[in-house]
């Protein structure tokens, strides 16, 4: 279960404050599916920095499965993040130099887990995300969408509680962008909470909770039944 | 936490990807290592040659020069007059007056052409007494040694150094012939074996005869020097101020002459040799610190272009610390490889130092060698301390959402 209460966040650009999260308050259970929407620099995201731990609040708490995470120390709050969080990049993020199944491997590795299992581990992530035969590929000999479903299993291998996706599909084409999206939707319905950070209305859409986001604030947040486009608030309204 | 050999798998898969990077690195690291080792092995080298060239003498043993040597300071002489000879003479009073000396080598050097049948050399003869080669240790190759007669007395005796030897007579019979050297004729007796070196001097190049004839020979009433030994037992510092006492006698009531006894030119020679070592040493370190630069920048591009890298790890889970820890194993990793090369290359050149110069004896003191890998290792973990702690510091977000 996630809470935010009060937090703020505000980066400097020159002599320019930028509150990048202006008293965000948001309470998500385990589970929900959310996509978080809103213009260019309307702080989305840094709400899912936030989340993910990588970032810490100028002011307010941040409650993560009971824990207040904003006065923790780095090594605790690291150690939370390994636990509870799985991040998809929309540039992928994979390391050049390791293969698919070294950097899936990677954040088992970061957590002290033994090699034997590790690999085992790595191959029943890869198996479940067709990418089994690509295991000794490096990131450049494999097409997008398939970096990008090792960015997946990478991200879902610790089993973590909550999977945060930045426009996992801005990289990809609508025929790979729809499978990346089909395994999100998937962890989702075995229970992990999913947080999908988009521009692309039709992708915000899917989801059954909406995030608007508008200078830093929750401008909109509603519940949806079913798979209504025309529920959301029309872009820059 | 990582596990270690995790963490030195992936800063080795770093590294070798990064073969330029990691090349330098390793090419800096083993030459200051290298050059430590063979810069101390010089210098350990040359205080060795010396203090061996230095060794034939013992401790029970003093050397008398003309002329007093002023180290204290205080007025130079007023006179104006050269110092007076030490003289044959004086050398017998001595032997006579003082019985703490055990043996005495009064010394006359010259040069003269010496010859035997139609080949000759223009080579060093010294004046001396059948005592010198008890002296000085020398062994005999062939025949025996001068008659022990009174040193005022000229003798028709002499010894040849194996190097004239070879020149002069080939494979023809040495001892029991005649050589003559200007218009003294003389009967080797004995061959002097090896160099029988000392001072610098090569006596294998040399003809020793007695001091009453290289006088005469050279015309010269001074000595050069007197060589004497002391009885064993005999306070060296008594026996010092004896001899001083009875040359001022012999010489009216001034001191004129030096007496050095070798340890104490051992001991000068000693230090200002391991100086010398030190600051080679010294001067080698300065090279271990550029390199330690040359890694602080190097290992500083390598953070700011690492940084997507760094904020991944640490969105995957990875603390600050294991950060810092990656950075300081890969660096220690280069040192470590880099000072291995460097003390290989270093022995490789010391080794080939002695065989090209087997006299000079090549040698790395141990405190050189732990002394350069503990260098290389704090200055490998020192200089990537502050890039460690800057990648370390990096906010993953700004290090992944950096525009590239």
């Amino acid at each position: 279960m996630i809470k935010l209460s009060d937090v703020c966040k505000t980066f400097y650009l020159g002599d320019q404050a930028v509150h990048a999260l202006d008293h965000i308050n948001l309470q998500v259970e385990q589970g929900e599916y959310l996509s978080v929407m809103g213009p260019s620099g309307s702080g989305k995201s840094t709400l899912l920095n936030m989340i993910g731990l990588l970032d810490r609040p100028d002011s307010g708490s941040y409650w993560l499965s009971g824990t207040e995470t904003a006065q923790l120390p780095e090594v605790q709050r690291a150690e939370l993040r390994s636990q509870h969080i799985g991040f998809v990049f929309q540039a992928y993020h994979l390391v050049p130099r390791l293969n698919a199944r070294e950097n899936i491997e990677l954040p088992m590795m970061l957590a002290g887990v033994k090699p034997a299992e590790r690999r085992k581990l790595a191959q029943t992530v890869m198996e479940r995300l067709a990418i089994g035969h690509r295991a000794e590929h490096l990131p450049r000999q494999m097409s997008g969408g398939e970096r990008q479903r090792v960015a997946i299993a990478r991200a879902i291998v610790r089993k973590p509680t909550i999977l945060l996706a930045d426009e996992p599909t801005g990289n990809l084409d609508s025929h790979a962008g729809e499978e990346v999206m089909r395994v999100l939707e998937q962890l989702n319905d075995e229970g992990i909470t999913l947080f999908v950070v988009t521009h692309d209305m039709k992708l915000g859409a899917r989801a059954k909770r909406h995030l608007r986001m508008v200078d830093g604030q929750i401008d909109a947040d509603r519940v949806v039944e079913g798979n209504a486009i025309d529920s959301l608030e029309p872009a820059g309204a | 936490m990582l596990r270690s050999t995790d963490m030195i798998r992936f800063s080795w898969q770093v590294l070798v990807r990064h073969r330029f990077r990691s090349g330098m690195i390793l090419l800096a690291m083993a030459l200051g290592v290298a050059s430590i080792i063979v810069l101390t092995a010089l210098g350990e080298g040359a205080r060795r040659y010396v203090l061996g060239e230095f060794s034939f003498l013992g401790d029970d043993v003093l050397i008398m020069l003309p002329g007093k040597k002023e180290t204290t300071g205080g007025l130079p002489p007023l006179t104006g007059i050269a110092a007076r000879d030490i003289t044959l003479e004086d050398a017998q009073q001595l032997k006579h007056r003082f019985s703490g000396i055990e043996s005495i080598a009064p010394i006359v050097l010259g040069s003269a052409e010496v010859s035997f049948q139609q080949r000759s050399r223009n080579i060093t003869v010294l004046g001396s007494t059948s005592d010198l080669v008890t002296i000085r240790q020398l062994t005999l190759a062939r025949g025996r040694n001068l008659e022990t007669i009174d040193m005022g007395r000229a003798s028709d005796e002499c010894l040849l150094g194996q190097t004239l030897v070879e020149e002069l007579f080939g494979s023809e019979p040495v001892v029991g012939s005649w050589v003559r050297a200007r218009d003294y004729r003389c009967r080797v007796v004995g061959v002097i074996e090896g160099r029988g070196d000392a001072f610098g001097m090569d006596l294998s190049d040399t003809l020793v005869i007695s001091v009453a004839s290289a006088q005469r020979l050279f015309d010269t009433p001074g000595l050069f020097r007197i060589i004497m030994e002391i009885r064993p037992g005999f306070d060296m510092d008594e026996a010092k101020a004896r001899i001083l006492l009875i040359m001022k006698e012999l010489h009216l009531g001034e001191e004129d002459v030096t007496l050095i006894s070798p340890d104490a030119l051992l001991s000068t020679f000693d230090n200002v040799l391991t100086a010398m070592t030190l600051g080679v040493a010294a001067i080698a370190a300065i090279s271990m610190v550029v390199a330690g630069v040359l890694i602080m920048n190097i290992m500083l591009i390598s953070v700011s272009q690492r940084t997507a890298e760094i904020g991944l790890l640490k969105a995957l889970g990875a603390s600050a610390r294991d950060i810092q820890q990656l950075f300081l194993i890969e660096s220690l990793i280069m040192s470590f490889a880099g000072a291995t090369l460097g003390v290989m290359a270093g022995f490789g050149l010391v080794l080939t130092g002695r065989v090209l110069f087997p006299e000079v004896p090549f040698y790395t003191p141990l405190w050189a060698l732990l002394g350069a890998l503990t260098i290389a290792m704090i200055a490998g973990v020192g200089f990537a301390w502050g890039p460690a702690k800057q990648a370390s510091r990096l906010l993953p977000v700004a290090a992944l959402y950096q525009r590239r």
